[in-house]
């Protein structure tokens, strides 16, 4: 069920020379497509399913992204999450938590002449590995960083 | 039915910085009540902001975002007195819209 392969690739982000770098294609669509792929996308338990539903295919680690999550959070309920993206153009920021429930959390689209900046609390199940999939003109780049929980809070 | 978002937007060298508190139960659909039965999923599906109505953040959210979503983002553009404002709805079509001044 879970390509062993691709997975490994996603931990290590070493997935460039592996498996290419590819470009998805476009993921903002209008009308019911979107709304369709969009809640597929919600309902999908892993992140391989849910970079699936989106339409990415395992992106490369940027350091222009910069993931602001807690080392440790006591709370799994509210954990304080910021993601910085200095990417040209970042038109879109995922966040992603590999051990909850269904993986994607939220998304957000960011139209001209807003900035790649997003604070936001989400929850936790367990401790996990919070990913952020960032969008830059046309491109998609990740981040990631574990976050040690105490309390599960799904 | 639901309460307002608090909106704080204030402009410093031409980015505006949004601070939204949404108030929302987001319940994710697999909690229990005393009785031991599930109580429903119920969450915001998809919010917009706009700055003098035109669109500056659009977000959809799963049942993991916390209780009562919290919100920071900034553009470029906004100036003392424009207004934003912030919509969403959830799952139940409800639908909750408010506004705030940039200051």
């Amino acid at each position: 069920m879970i390509n062993l392969e691709r997975r490994r690739a996603l931990k290590t982000g070493g997935g460039l020379g592996l498996l290419g770098f590819l470009a998805a294609a476009g993921l903002v669509q209008s009308g019911t497509a979107w709304a369709e792929k969009n809640s597929r996308a919600f309902e999908a338990k892993t992140i391989d399913e849910t970079l699936d539903a989106l339409g990415v295919i395992v992106p490369g680690n940027s350091a222009a992204i910069q993931l602001t999550a807690p080392e440790i959070a006591e709370n799994g309920a509210v954990v304080p999450i910021t993601v910085t993206s200095s990417l040209p153009r970042t038109e879109q920021i995922a966040i992603l938590v590999d051990k909850n429930p269904t993986s994607l959390v939220a998304n957000f689209i960011f139209p001209e002449g807003t900035e790649g900046f997003i604070t936001t609390r989400i929850k936790m199940a367990q401790t996990s590995s919070v990913i952020v999939l960032v969008k830059a003109d046309g491109k998609f780049y990740r981040a990631s960083q574990e976050v040690k929980v105490t309390a599960g809070g799904c | 039915m639901s309460n307002p978002t608090k909106i704080r937007a204030s402009v410093k060298d031409g980015i505006t910085e949004v601070r939204a508190l949404m108030q929302h139960e987001m319940e994710n659909g697999r909690r229990k009540d005393e009785a031991g039965k599930l109580v429903p999923a119920w969450f915001i599906t998809d919010i917009k902001v706009q700055h003098n109505g035109r669109i500056v953040l659009e977000g959809q959210f799963g049942t993991a975002v916390s209780k009562n979503p919290y919100l920071v983002f900034r553009f470029r553009g906004g100036k003392a007195g424009d207004k934003i404002k912030l919509s969403w709805v959830d799952n139940r079509g409800d639908t909750s819209s408010d506004e705030a001044e940039i200051s």
